[in-house]
């Protein structure tokens, strides 16, 4: 189950190639949220790449696994991890943003092809990711279904409400990897709304608790392969990650939660994501 | 006796649901109230009481719908379009997907719970959101199509219903159709255009108008969205004088609805609204309540004679 080692190259340069687009697109339209959108690269890529049943030529293919982005602000790194994989044409990133665009400013199942829920509004994504999870056991698809929590995201009550209800219903088939970068729009987590014990968190919920280092391709799909392991309980993958991951004056940086990139500092992060 | 709409709710529920895999329910710890109890009685693998929780059952719900289920949604209406708003908003409205959001309790039906269970506003804040249709449950018969409409027409809904008993106003067997209001009584001199428990109400009123010499016809406008202009502007061309009657707020409901169709038109009749005047109510019985804040035969037709009078006036 474990990568290769040639296929672990190849997936950690993938990602540097996202990064470096990420930047460059969203330099292009001056507008859109880098910080989010390079945390959460090798989960959308881990999932995207190697662990999630979606076949881009049947977008649509009922039994097939479902990636909710419940931090939809981080909508431009799952676009680019799409087009590569095959959704719609990567050029079609430069209209991210733009009228007429399908690539809306957050994620909408309407518009775009491979995007399997409308997010934006924190704090929902958990709860419908329960609800499809549900859903599609009772067709008996044996679709698993993953939700990328973020930092601001489970500020919202409902994520735990959610947690509860995962529980209750015994909703195997749910995985949360969460984007924990310690850092939401207006600072540092524990000081914007300290979140205490996170993993105590969710095991006293009930929940199977797997860490992992959130920016380790390698240990994602590890992780990942772990919580598809079912033994009756929903699963969260504490994923550690650094907001603004891979441009070392935007890392851990609120700033640059949805700040546009002016073009000295687009310059410095262009040449610190050039090579590998 | 009619029966309470909830139990035609709940019956239905049971129905048109026990055969059809696709549907779900869901409810937050009211299935007693709403009476989707009854379908979790007979189909408990496809019902999920997920707590006092109703923004996560919402969005639940648009996950079941996101998966091709049909989900009914089920708790008190002040609840659902509150708490629920923000997957109604997101999940339903925006994104389209299949979600019934069943608006239990509907108007003062909730009557000794008090203010804070009335839902004297769901219709207006419903009616908002772009691609969700909007219904108001009349009376058991109407509540039974409903649910059939809900499994077999696709597309986000909230159906407002009632806890009570509402009097009888279609016979079994009769055929409604999306979008069309129904004509129960025909009129030459004003149209009563009203919905929910006002419908037989506004029959009772006709009743009296007519002992007057006032010819007011009545229609069910339970489909306020789609609302059916075609014939409601026949109404304000034949009887020229429009009163609209709801168990809600006179803002942005089934007035606000009417009026919006009629001004578009340039169809310029009087009208007159019968409806809470943008305030809170209190507790009491239902009769009490809609009697104090004039939701009855008597204030319809009294709304009836105000704007006759006007029209004639304008003459």
């Amino acid at each position: 189950m474990g990568l290769t080692a040639e296929r672990k190259a190849y997936l950690e340069k993938l990602c540097q190639k996202f990064r470096r687009d990420v930047v460059d697109t969203l330099y292009g339209i001056q507008t859109g949220h880098p910080g989010g959108s390079l945390s959460v690269c090798e989960i959308l890529t881990a999932l995207y790449f190697e662990k999630a049943r979606v076949d881009s030529a049947d977008p649509q293919k009922p039994d097939r696994d479902r990636v909710v982005l419940c931090k939809g602000h981080a909508a431009p790194m799952l676009y680019r991890v799409l087009a590569e994989r095959g959704f719609f044409p990567v050029e079609e990133m430069k209209t991210l943003r733009r009228l007429n665009t399908r690539l809306q400013g957050h994620p909408s199942a309407e518009h775009t092809p491979g995007v399997d829920l409308s997010t934006g509004p924190l704090g929902a994504g958990l709860s419908a990711a329960l609800g499809m999870a549900l859903g599609l056991r009772l067709s008996k698809t044996g679709a698993r279904v993953y939700a990328i929590l973020g930092d601001g995201d489970v500020n919202e009550g409902m994520v735990w409400e959610a947690c509860m209800s995962a529980v209750k219903f015994k909703a195997d088939n749910l995985v949360a990897i969460y984007d924990w970068n310690k850092v939401q729009l207006d600072g540092r987590s524990a000081d914007i709304m300290p979140q205490g014990d996170v993993p105590a968190k969710f095991k006293a919920f009930g929940w199977r608790c797997l860490s992992c280092d959130g920016h380790d391709i390698e240990a994602l799909c590890e992780a990942i392969d772990k919580a598809n392991d079912p033994d009756g309980r929903p699963v969260v993958i504490l994923a550690d990650t650094v907001k603004g991951k891979g441009v070392s004056f935007m890392e851990g940086q609120n700033a640059w939660h949805g700040k546009a990139i002016d073009e000295a500092s687009y310059k410095r992060a262009a040449a610190e994501l050039e090579g590998d | 006796m009619a029966k309470a709409i909830r139990e035609a709710y709940g019956e239905a529920l049971v129905k048109y649901g026990r055969g059809n895999p696709d549907v779900v329910v869901l409810d937050a710890d009211v299935s007693g109230s709403t009476r989707s109890a009854l379908f979790q009685a007979a189909c408990p693998e496809r019902f999920f009481n997920v707590g006092v929780a109703e923004a996560n059952m919402a969005a639940m719900g648009a996950g079941f719908a996101s998966v091709g289920k049909i989900p009914f949604i089920n708790t008190f209406a002040a609840f659902i379009v509150t708490l629920g708003l923000l997957p109604a908003r997101i999940f339903g409205s925006y994104s389209n997907l299949n979600v019934k959001f069943m608006g239990a309790y509907g108007g003062l039906s909730d009557a000794y719970d008090g203010p804070s269970h009335h839902s004297i506003e769901d219709v207006a804040i419903m009616r908002a959101l772009p691609n969700f249709r909007v219904y108001t449950a009349s009376d058991a018969t109407l509540t039974d199509w409903l649910v059939r409409h809900a499994i077999e027409s696709k597309g986000p809904m909230y159906v407002r219903l009632s806890r009570d008993v509402f009097p009888s106003v279609y016979g079994p067997g009769t055929v409604f159709e999306d979008g069309k209001g129904k004509v129960l009584r025909e009129g030459k001199d004003a149209a009563i255009v009203a919905c929910g428990v006002m419908v037989g109400l506004a029959l009772d009123a006709a009743k009296e108008l007519a002992a007057e010499g006032i010819e007011a016809a009545v229609i069910d406008m339970f489909t306020i969205k789609p609302l059916d202009a075609e014939l409601l502007l026949e109404f304000a061309r034949s009887a020229g004088a429009i009163v609209t009657a709801e168990e809600h707020s006179v803002i942005g409901g089934l007035g606000g609805a009417v009026a919006e169709a009629l001004v578009a038109e340039q169809a310029c009749v009087p009208v007159g609204f019968v409806g809470l005047a943008d305030c809170h109510t209190e507790c009491g019985s239902y009769a009490e309540l809609l009697k104090k804040y004039q939701l009855d035969a008597p204030a319809i037709a009294a709304k009836v004679r105000e704007t006759v009078a006007k029209k004639r006036s304008a003459l």
